[in-house]
């Protein structure tokens, strides 16, 4: 995803003068050639990401468009204030491009991973959250933010699935049990372990690679009286909404993710996803305990 | 904190009576505190005698932008803004209150001619950075970026990130302003201006009162590298 990231902004500053490119050294290297065309508007600023989201904001109040891209944490976690004054509270935007998603860099511990991000995100208005499950889906999506006037996060992940899926955000329906089934909606790159985890489950599995906003409509038009969350970020990030989508009508809702408490554990990624109960194993046991308490 | 009025508080009789009675009208019998004075001077040299904009030019992209990072000092701010007629100066009354557009912090979204919104320090200086980047490379060679900070405010480490960071890069279009007031509890020891020169920055230190020296600075960049005028004002001068 990272490539593509990198291969479709390349193409942005070339094609739109408008846009720019902010960055913490973090994928400098990868940016080289795109800076030596376009100088005035690929800033590394060096490892300074309170800067690099206030250069953001200086460079939106002067019209262009900015891109700014770093590991997760540093973007979203360590500049959150810059975040919230020096885009929102200013009435600009800019599109956030984070890496390393939750665990992505499983042995470089806590400091690189933030299951947070799209929580703290969550805090602000107005925002658009893009979480693709495969390279392929991030060109359009990256576009797109671009090209809009909003704030956007785009969280780009090492883990992802088999193939690309392009929808327009809304849930998409991958497999169909028919109709009071109940409904397993997975974010991004959850979804191939949980197509995996209820194969012979009989629920029904909607997909989506934007969270926020939130496919309400969506989840009305397909949600029965369960409702299961899969999101490879902090466990319930959307509980709320779906909550808040579903408020009149009885219902139970099983919200899966990682978990809050600190592993102190290295490993690989997939050992990750299977500590937090976010493999296909995991899921299924998650999963039919919870359709159990309902029969 | 000594609790003065504007009119007894300023050199040489105070402000010229308009600026003065709008700052009073802003106070509304509430104390001011130092900060507010201490930036008044500064202010009138800016809007008087350097920037170049008008409330018919605060869209213009061509415009200077004047970005007041320590927001707290607002009064003196939004009275120098009605004084020049960027905003109507009945809105001074009630400055504050349930229908009232001027905060205790200023709102970019809220008043015309603020480019900013500020009050949680540290953010003026890096949106000024940005600013001075994005005209660069819109080949707006013209419009000059001016930020005002104090000499507390530079606790913040955010600040430390955009002084070495403009002078890396020689953003030559970029004046940051630091009000001296002696208010950082731990102070700046070999001074604040060594800060700026350290990172490849021009300086000029001088008397925060002194209208004509301070025009001197304001107006004193090289044209190659960003440029800081520390303004030195002493509570009790």
């Amino acid at each position: 995803m990272r490539d593509a990231f990198v291969d479709t902004t390349t193409a942005l500053l070339a094609e739109q003068p408008r846009t720019a490119l902010v960055l913490a050294d973090i994928s400098a290297a990868s940016f080289a050639p795109a800076a030596g065309r376009h100088p005035d508007r690929v800033l590394n600023v060096g490892i300074r990401e309170q800067l690099m989201v206030g250069v953001a904001g200086g460079l939106a109040l002067t019209g262009l468009r900015p891109i700014v891209h770093s590991y997760a944490p540093f973007l979203v976690e360590r500049a959150y204030e810059q975040i919230k004054l020096d885009l929102d509270h200013q009435g600009v935007s800019a599109v956030l491009v984070g890496i390393g998603a939750s665990y992505d860099r499983a042995a470089a511990g806590q400091t690189h991973w933030s299951p947070a991000d799209v929580a703290l995100i969550d805090t602000l208005a107005g925002w658009t959250v893009h979480v693709p499950g495969h390279a392929g889906e991030v060109p359009a999506l990256l576009r797109a933010a671009v090209a809009g006037d909003g704030p956007a996060y785009l969280r780009l992940s090492t883990l992802g699935n088999d193939r690309p899926r392009g929808t327009d955000g809304s849930l998409a329906v991958v497999r169909d049990a028919g109709p009071g089934a109940p409904l397993l909606v997975a974010v991004g790159p959850a979804l191939d372990a949980a197509v995996a985890a209820v194969a012979d489950l009989g629920v029904t599995v909607a997909y989506t690679h934007r969270p926020r906003p939130f496919d309400a409509a969506g989840l009305r038009a397909l949600a029965g009286a369960e409702v299961i969350l899969v999101e490879p970020y902090l466990a319930g990030t959307s509980a709320r909404l779906v909550g808040d989508a579903l408020a009149d009508r009885p219902h139970r809702l099983l919200s899966l993710g990682v978990g809050r408490e600190e592993l102190r554990r290295y490993g690989s990624a997939a050992d990750h996803t299977r500590w937090r109960g976010l493999d296909a194993e995991g899921l299924r046991r998650s999963v039919s305990a919870f359709l159990e308490v309902g029969r | 904190m000594t609790i003065m009025s504007a009119t007894t508080r300023a050199p040489e009789g105070g402000p010229p009576a308009p600026l003065g009675s709008l700052l009073e009208r802003v106070r509304a019998g509430r104390e001011f505190g130092p900060n507010v004075h201490s930036t008044l001077d500064v202010l009138r040299v800016l809007y008087d005698r350097v920037l170049r904009i008008t409330p018919e030019t605060v869209d213009d992209p061509d415009r200077d932008r004047f970005l007041l990072s320590k927001g707290h000092a607002v009064a003196g701010y939004y009275a120098v803004l009605a004084a020049k007629g960027f905003v109507p100066v009945d809105w001074l009354d009630d400055q504050g209150g349930p229908d009232s557009l001027l905060g205790d912090h200023p709102d970019r979204l809220l008043v015309p001619g603020v480019e900013i919104g500020s009050g949680s320090l540290g953010h003026g200086l890096g949106l000024g950075v940005g600013t001075a980047l994005g005209l660069r490379a819109q080949g707006l060679a013209t419009p000059r970026v001016y930020v005002l900070l104090g000499d507390a405010e530079l606790d913040e480490g955010s600040n430390h990130e955009a002084i070495a960071y403009a002078g890396a890069v020689r953003l030559a279009n970029l004046t940051a302003v630091v009000i001296d007031n002696d208010s950082a509890s731990h102070g700046w020891h070999g001074g604040i201006a060594t800060r700026f020169t350290v990172n490849g920055w021009t300086a000029a230190t001088v008397d925060g009162r002194d209208h004509d020296a301070l025009y001197d600075a304001l107006t004193g960049q090289d044209g190659n590298r960003p440029h800081v005028v520390v303004a030195v004002v002493r509570e009790g001068e």
